[in-house]
Parts: C-alpha cells; structure tokens; sequence
C-alpha cells in the first residue's frame, strides 16, 4: 500500500500545480477580457453610491482606485491583494466578494449536491435497466426520452416545471430558497428542502440522460465481452451476471463521469437558479454580469473554475484508486 | 474398445445460422455451422480440428446454449441419451458441461483471480480451488491477483481449473494451447488426458493440429461448418493412405514436416456455400454428383466420412 499512497501523493502534486497554473492563466484572461469590456468600475461604483459628485473627486477615486496605471500594474496588485486574501468588495451588494461567495455557494452547493446525487442514482439506474433490455421496448421509450431531456433547455424545462407544479398544482413554492417573511434563523430544514427541490430536479433532469446513455452503452459492451459469455458458460443467468460482473464493471467508469461533470453542473446551475430566483453562485454571477460588478465577477469565474478543477481532480484521483489495473501496477 | 461405451454427446444433422441485416432492411440468413455430426464418448479426447471460419468455436456456443439472440440452432443434440433442450442446458451449463476458454480475456478484469474461479455457486469451493491452484504450481498468493496480472501459463492453468472445479462430465476445451511455450502446451493436454484417463469427456477445439494428433483420441476434420471426417486419431499419424475424405489427406500434406503443400483456393464464407459438398470446388475427385448433392456420412474402416467416393 506503500506504493499507492506514494503514487497519490505524486498525482495529487502533479493536479495541484496543474490547477494552479490553469487559475493563473483563467485570471489573467479573465482580467484581459474585463479591462477591454466598456465597463467603467468607477461610474458603477458612483452610480451605486446614489449621490452626484464633481469630477475632482472623481479624479481622486480614480487616483485612489489606479484606474490609470498600465494593465500590468493593476492585474499584479490586484492578484497579490487575492493571494492575501481580499478578494476586493462588490459594488451591487457592498459586501467583501469573498463573503458573498462563501455564503452563495453554501446555497449552490446544497442544490448541486442535490441534483448531482439525483441524476448520478437515477442516470445510472436507468441506464442499467437500458443496457439489461437493450433494443426491447423499455430501453428504446427511455433512451427517447433521454434525447428529448439532454436536447432541452434548463431555463426552458425550469420555467415549465414552475408553471405546472408551482403555479397550477402548487405543490412547490414559486423561488427562493426560504419561505418569505420568515427570519434567517426560524427557517426550518423541511422548508429548506421544500424551495429545494423543484430546481434540485431540474438540474438533475439535465445531466441524468448523460450518465443514463453512457451507463447503457458501457453495460452493453459488458454484457457482449468475452468475460461475460464465459460467466454463462458457467452457468450464470441474467441477474447474477449483473450483481457480479455488470455492476461491477460499469460503475467504475459512471462514477467517475459523474465527477468530471462539475462544469456542466456549475453552467447548469447558473440557468436553474435565476429561472428559481435561488439565491446561489449561479445567480450571483448573473447579477454581477448584469450590473457590471466586477470584482464579483472576477471573484465568482476564478472560484468556479477552481470547482471544475477539484471536480476533475477527483475523477482522476479516484480513477487511480479504485481501478485495480491502475492501482495494482504502482505496487 | 471405445465402441463399447455409452454415448456422452451426439450430434447430427446440426445447422446454426445468423439472422443478419443486409443493407439497410433486407434480412438474411447466414448458415455458419451445416449438416455437422460427431460423437463423444466417456473416456476419451476428441479433437475438433479446421482451419478458422470452419465454426469449432460455435460448436462450442451450441452445446452450451450461448449463442447470440440472433442465433438460430437446428438438427439434433443428444447430451447422456436426453436431447439437449434450452432447460437442460441451462442446468448443465457450468455444472455437468465446462468451457475451457481460449485466453485471460474470458476473465472479468476487475476480479480477483481466486474469487472468480471459485465461480456464482454457493456453497463457495474455495478448499477445492486451492487444492488445484497447488495442483497445478500456482503460487497461494494467485487468488488475490487480477487476470492482467497473470502470466500466459498462470491464466491458462487458471481457465483449466475452472472447469475441473465443477467435476464437469464433459470439457470442452476452446482453443487452450496457442501463445503458450510447447511445455505449457504439452503440459496442459497432458491435464486433458489424465481427465479423460479419469472418465471424463473432452472436446478439444484446436488447429494445432500436431499436438491434437498426440494426445486425441479421435479427430473430427472441421470444413466451412461441417464434419467431413471422422476418424481415429491414429490415422492422422499413419499418414495420408490411413484417410478418408480429400480434405483430410490435403491437411496431413500441408503439414510442415509432411510436403508443406498447401492445396488451391480458400474456405468458402458462410454466405456464399455452395451448392452440394462445400468442399467440392477444391477437390480434384469431385463430379457431377458432389456438385449436386451433399455427400451423406458414411463409415469406412472404423471412421465416418462425408464424401461420394472415399474408399
């Protein structure tokens, strides 16, 4: 186990200066492309203060901000002030970035997790019952409705999702991710839950086709391999066939899909929480696009794609550490 | 003296064919397996020899019922007196009848080697396992090795005691010797024989032909789906006077320590047969007759033959 432990370690160094790297240069496109939008930070930051100024002091903010220093000098201040950890404050909320993000992607996180548990269970599920009844009825119905979900749109099958079991049957609230009128602290996990699940779903609806079509596929060729005729050829039927060598087999490579799937969930959730109003990162980085908040912005790209790349990073760690083919040549 | 014994399995008059798609709605059917007999007996080795395309492996696929949906089996398979039906296959499969496979590939790679030799059944014969495991010099830590850890020869030993752990009545053994050393070879026919020594059946799918000469008992001559002969495996080793069928005596002479001399033309492909014996467009003694009619078996000198002018 020596070995294993040794390999990790390499593996996870090798990811760790990969991301850094990657963050770096998401940084300085980032930078790059915000410098040359027609954003001006300092008319938003003047706008949001809600009084009129003279331009003399707006010259002194513009002194005081760097707005005129060659791009370089700024991107660099501004990175060591990110290593330092201020991650600037957000001119639409007027709150330190960093707190926002923090407290955002709490909220995100719950409805990713949600929906990423959702569409890894019920993707795989179904795509087991797929691959086991491959070209017979059941797998033809659910591998049309697979196309049909993964061909439509989030925000469009949110907004249907709404109207029918929000508005017309009323089971779920219209948005948010607490009841209105209810203090922070009285809200209960139940109520939580409840604003939850309506966006949980349709996030989950939007990626479960993925994992659904590879889980089919990939049990398919399990099924056809030479492993499984000769299992057959011992006498083993259908079910057994699965429980031993089926699942097996498939839910190495679905699992690890499913991690590598953080990007589509991040961009997924961007669409889901502004149709649900949820009060997440998703939604956050649409208000910050929207009313040209820039250091929000800036904060909530770079934390995003640190998400992706943890995501990705454990699809590869796990990879190595539960497929024996990978795991038993480092010993 | 093998004569004498009961039947084990018996085949005749066997067709398998393939329901394929042909362009893009037109369905055909593709005959891979026509007319094929052969017998086995308890006790002895029968080796099914044919250059590839000739349909041994499929043979195998039709005695245990695993062929592909698309599959469609006729004629007739006796297994013990009792016709082999889809119920009794499925209570024979890996119970009374064992595959031999030909190669690590026909073991789950994401198992452990012991546990999957052990195979589904429970209570689980692990004692037994490893009694053969020690049998066959495999060292103990073997069982907790995945197949792609497994040498050529620790994979072929393996396969062998999967099928000597059920105490199978009939072994069919797919191919078991190519890509192992001549000692790996001769060591593993030489398991075959003791389990035919030991009252056992085995079904020896093979073209290396020298080796099935050896250690057969009896060799049954493969040709695009067919039995073209059947004969004691002596008569391979006396050479070509000892045959029967033309194809038989052109396999002896394209033997290397023979003349090496291979003979005209290729195997035909299974959808495109011809007409009467399928060996007849190759054969320099066929007539009008074999070009018109599939030739019946007929026995000759104590071997069976498919052929209007074996003598």
């Amino acid at each position: 186990m020596k070995g294993t432990a040794g390999r990790l370690i390499r593996t996870f160094l090798f990811h760790g200066i990969k991301i850094v790297s990657l963050l770096l240069a998401v940084s300085i496109i980032a930078f790059v492309l915000v410098s040359a939008s027609p954003i001006d930070p300092v008319q938003q930051y003047i706008l949001g203060l809600g009084t009129a100024i003279s331009p003399e002091q707006r010259a002194e903010i513009e002194a005081y901000w760097g707005v005129n220093e060659p791009p370089v000098e700024r991107y660099l201040s501004w990175l060591s002030e990110l290593l330092r950890g201020n991650w600037g404050e957000s001119a639409l909320y007027r709150r330190p970035v960093a707190d926002i993000i923090g407290e955002r992607f709490a909220n995100s996180l719950a409805l990713m997790l949600c929906a990423w548990l959702l569409s890894g269970v019920i993707g795989f599920a179904l795509g087991c019952v797929m691959g086991v009844f491959r070209d017979r009825w059941p797998d033809s119905i659910l591998k049309k409705l697979c196309y049909l979900l993964s061909s439509v749109p989030t925000f469009w099958l949110g907004l249907l999702f709404l109207l029918i079991f929000s508005v017309w049957l009323g089971w779920f609230p219209i948005g948010f991710s607490a009841p209105i009128g209810v203090a922070q602290g009285s809200v209960t996990l139940g109520q939580r839950l409840h604003h939850l699940a309506l966006p949980a779903i349709t996030l989950s609806l939007m990626s479960f086709a993925n994992i659904a079509l590879h889980t089919r596929q990939k049990l398919i060729d399990v099924l056809n391999s030479e492993y499984v005729l000769f299992a057959r050829a011992r006498g083993e039927g259908t079910w057994t066939v699965l429980r031993r060598h089926g699942l097996r087999n498939v839910l190495l490579p679905a699992v690890t899909l499913q991690f590598a799937s953080f990007a589509e969930l991040f961009g997924g959730s961007v669409l889901a929480e502004n149709v649900f109003s949820y009060p997440g990162l998703g939604s956050a980085v649409a208000a910050a696009g929207l009313n040209s908040d820039v250091p929000l912005l800036l904060g909530v790209t770079l934390f995003s794609a640190l998400f992706v790349c943890v995501g990705n990073m454990i699809a590869n760690l796990l990879y190595g550490l539960v497929d024996p083919q990978i795991r038993e040549v480092g010993k | 003296m093998e004569q004498k014994h009961e039947t084990l399995l018996e085949i005749h008059d066997l067709s398998v064919s393939f329901r394929m798609y042909d362009g893009a709605l037109e369905q055909k059917e593709l005959q891979v397996i026509s007319d094929l007999h052969l017998t086995v007996r308890p006790g002895e080795i029968v080796a099914v020899a044919g250059s590839s395309g000739s349909g041994k492996s499929l043979l195998a696929s039709a005695i245990l019922g695993i062929l592909p949906a698309n599959a469609t089996v006729r004629g007739h398979l006796h297994y013990k007196g009792r016709e082999l039906t889809k119920e009794l296959q499925t209570q024979l499969r890996g119970s009374e009848i064992a595959l031999v496979p030909q190669s690590v590939a026909y073991l789950d790679p994401l198992m452990k080697v012991g546990k999957q030799a052990d195979g589904h059944k429970k209570p689980r014969p692990t004692e037994r396992r490893r009694s053969l495991f020690r049998r066959f010099s495999l060292p103990e830590k073997t069982e907790n090795l995945y197949p792609f850890q497994l040498s050529g020869g620790m994979a072929r030993r393996v396969l062998v005691s999967t099928a000597l752990i059920t105490e199978a009545e009939l072994v069919i053994a797919d191919e078991p010797t190519p890509g192992m050393s001549l000692d790996q070879a001769l060591e593993a026919l030489q398991m075959f024989r003791e389990m035919a020594d030991a009252g056992k059946a085995v079904i020896l799918i093979t073209h290396d032909i020298d080796l099935a000469f050896e250690f057969a008992d009896r060799v049954a001559v493969f040709y695009a789906g067919t039995t073209v002969e059947s004969a004691p495996a002596a008569d391979f080793r006396n050479g070509p006077d000892a045959l029967r069928h033309p194809y038989s005596k052109a396999l002896w002479h394209a033997l290397p320590q023979n003349s090496f001399r291979p003979i005209e033309g290729f195997q035909p492909y299974a959808g495109d047969l011809p007409q009467g014996c399928l060996f007849a467009p190759r054969c320099r003694y066929a007539t009008e007759e074999c070009r018109a009619k599939i030739p019946p078996v007929r026995e000759i000198r104590g071997g069976e033959v498919r052929c209007f002018h074996a003598t």
